[in-house]
């Protein structure tokens, strides 16, 4: 049974081959809707991969209340300064009134120019605990993160991010050596590990670079720097006074997360007349951006799903003709003792020869989307820098991720389009008068 | 004696668009022992391919009863009258049909591929047929590079390789020169007396001489029986 299969196979292909003009158009029509599929889910894929990586690193668990600027006429205090944002205070209520906190970890943030004897750079000083580190899930590459003892001390002692390190100590190991900030020397006891930027997720979390950071204890800042800092050049008394920069609030259980929230929400309302502060949960964005994903993958199922229909067409058209063409073929074999099965199954061998040849060459090509996306973009960087400088970041930095699944899928489907678009042809074959077929010219 | 195949009061009615019929075959009887090699002659119209496709089951009879090997054959559906064309009967055609795509093996073979024997045996068979036929050199080459003559080997061939009950033949040297017929007149002749019962419609009348009777047609009915052995 099965070497007749091959033989089926065989004489398919000695058939298909006769006419390759023909055979190859209706296997690209199919091949371009397997290639289309995969690309597509594969960018499709890319782009929620980013956003829920980058909502995966804020934590599932956390809630993130920051501090924002309101509209300059509506801040606590007067004169050249504003005040906002939230209040040491704030903390403290969160941990005393907040059952299921687990911990909530208070942050500073100051752009500053740091020093190491010649060298200069901007960076992101960040007043922290020791907790920080842990939930940014970053790592140290040298040395040790701040600890509770620094916190307590109130050390001039700094944690340097990879990208500051490499600026400003290009050539020496960094740890132990002072970095100056303003007038305050800080020695350096550690370095953290590069960690790629992931692109923005939109509403109130941009993208976070952390390796311009420079962290030291939020005590230390406090008391070296304290909370008001000028906005403007120096000379100018224009400025702005924020306590904390940003809590990290982490619940014991994904479930505790929505309700923390709104007790979070309720809290800061009573003491903040104007809203000068906005709370972030991770969860809810990662549930939207699956949603969306979604939504995404359907609209691409359908696209997919009509290019493979326009694919399936084209077979059906070049398999009607070449029924007609063979009537003569046709009336041959049935005189021959060929059954009308025997019939459907030669010309479905055939398409769906074609068609899995189009799919395979499809699911090939679907391989080559990451590198060729890649390339793409180099090239174009080159031609024209400007174009991809204007596309959003998470266009910029696409990685796109095959999908397992749609390579699966697109290869069945095709086979399937295959005997769909096969069938009603092979029937038309099938179906012929022997006599009438042989007299055929 | 036993009979290879026998109808009895066949009728075929072709019913056109009009609804007008055409009465193709009006009651035809006939028996056709094993062995027997039998010319059908007949002018133009008069029902000879339309018996040779009933005889063929290729067609169904509007009437009347078919027996091919002891089996009614009149009643059976598609599946099955191909079942009896693959096992009993071999075609062999005015214009050879042979599959253009496909060598001279591999035309050979086709029955057999049909039957769903392509065992090794099949394929030592199909080269045997191909000897016999005097084709051994040839079987790798495709119909276009065949002359006409060959081209009808090959079919004979073809017709011969599942070892069938019957050979029917419409015209087979209807398209070859009279030095080529002859040859395949001497191919059927030798199949003949290795016992097969053939079965040739034709239009000449040498050709037909070289049977052992010819039934001749008129109107769809028959007109004659001449034992073709009394006249030589
Ligand atoms: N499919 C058909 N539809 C309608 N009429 C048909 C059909 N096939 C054959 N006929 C008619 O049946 C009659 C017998 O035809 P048939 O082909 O058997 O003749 P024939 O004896 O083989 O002639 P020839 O010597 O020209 O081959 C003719 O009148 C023909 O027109
Ligand atoms: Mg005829």
């Amino acid at each position: 049974m099965s070497s007749r299969f091959w033989q089926t196979l065989r004489l398919g292909l000695k058939s298909l081959l006769l006419h390759k003009l023909r055979s190859g158009l209706a296997i690209l029509g199919i091949f371009i809707g397997v290639t289309a599929v995969i690309w597509l889910v594969a960018m499709g894929e890319g782009v929620s991969y980013q956003a829920q990586q980058q909502i995966k690193d804020l934590g599932a668990n956390n809630i993130i209340v920051r501090s924002i600027k309101p509209p300059s006429d509506a801040t606590r205090g007067g004169g050249f300064f504003m005040a906002y944002g939230l209040l040491r205070d704030d903390y403290d209520r969160m941990v005393a009134n907040i059952p299921t906190l687990l911990q909530a970890v208070p942050m500073r943030e100051i752009r500053k120019e740091a020093r190491y004897l010649d060298k200069v750079t901007d960076v992101r000083l960040v007043g922290c605990t020791a907790k920080y580190l842990e939930i940014n899930n970053l790592r140290m590459s040298r040395g040790r993160f701040l600890s509770d003892k620094d916190l307590e001390r109130a050390d001039n002692v700094a944690v340097i991010g990879d990208a500051a390190a490499k600026v400003l100590f290009p050539y020496e190991n960094p740890i132990g050596r002072f970095l100056q900030v303003e007038k305050e020397f800080y020695v350096i006891v550690g370095q953290t590990e590069d960690k790629t930027p992931s692109g923005g997720i939109g509403g109130s979390l941009a993208a976070q670079d952390y390796n311009l950071d420079v962290y030291i204890p939020l005590s230390t800042l406090r008391w070296r720097i304290g909370d008001m800092v000028a906005t403007s050049r120096a000379g100018s008394r224009e400025g702005e006074v924020v306590q904390l920069s940003q809590i990290t609030v982490t619940v014991h259980e994904l479930a505790e997360v929505d309700a923390t929230a709104d007790i979070i929400k309720t809290l800061l309302q009573k003491f903040h007349p104007v809203v000068d502060y906005a709370v972030t949960v991770p969860k809810e964005l990662l549930q939207q951006a699956q949603v969306l994903q979604m939504m995404f993958n359907l609209l691409l199922v359908l696209i997919a799903g009509i290019a493979l229909l326009v694919g399936g067409i084209g077979i059906m058209n070049i398999m009607l003709a070449t029924v007609t063409e063979r009537t003569r073929e046709i009336g041959i074999r049935r005189a021959l003792g060929a059954k009308q099965r025997d019939i459907v199954s030669q010309f479905l061998t055939e398409t769906v020869v074609l068609s899995a040849t189009g799919g395979l060459l499809g699911v090939f090509f679907g391989f080559l989307c990451h590198p060729a996306i890649v390339g793409t973009r180099a090239v174009m960087r080159q031609l024209f820098p400007d174009v991809i400088a204007s596309l959003p970041s998470n266009i910029q930095q696409l990685e796109p991720r095959i999908a397992p699944w749609s390579i699966i899928a697109a290869f069945l489907i095709s086979v399937g389009v295959g005997v769909v678009f096969g069938l009603y042809p092979a029937q038309r074959a099938a179906k012929m008068d022997p006599i009438e077929a042989l007299r055929h010219e | 004696m036993k009979m290879a195949a026998r109808i009895i009061d066949v009728h075929k009615d072709y019913i056109l668009k009009g609804g007008i019929v055409v009465r193709a075959l009006r009651g035809i009887s006939i028996d056709f022992p094993e062995g027997d090699f039998v010319a059908i002659m007949g002018t133009s119209g008069s029902g000879k391919s339309t018996l040779l496709n009933l005889l063929g089951c290729l067609d169904r009879a509007t009437k009347g009863e078919y027996h091919l090997g002891g089996e009614d054959v009149s009643k059976l559906n598609d599946n099955e009258l191909s079942e009896i064309r693959s096992r009993y009967l071999g075609f062999v055609f005015q214009s050879y049909n042979l599959i253009a795509q496909l060598t001279v093996v591999e035309n050979i073979e086709l029955p057999l591929y049909y039957q769903g024997n392509i065992s090794r045996d099949a394929r030592e068979r199909c080269l045997e047929m191909a000897s016999m036929v005097g084709l051994s050199d040839r079987l790798d080459h495709r119909p276009y590079q065949l002359s006409g003559g060959q081209q009808q080997r090959v079919a004979i061939a073809r017709a011969l390789v599942n070892n069938p009950h019957v050979i029917l033949a419409d015209e087979p040297t209807g398209n070859l020169d009279s030095a080529t017929g002859e040859e395949i007149m001497q191919v059927l002749e030798a199949l003949n007396a290795a016992g097969k019962t053939i079965i040739m419609v034709t239009h000449e009348a040498d050709v037909a001489a070289r049977a052992h009777r010819t039934v001749r047609m008129r109107d769809g009915m028959l007109e004659t029986h001449t034992p073709t052995g009394a006249l030589n």
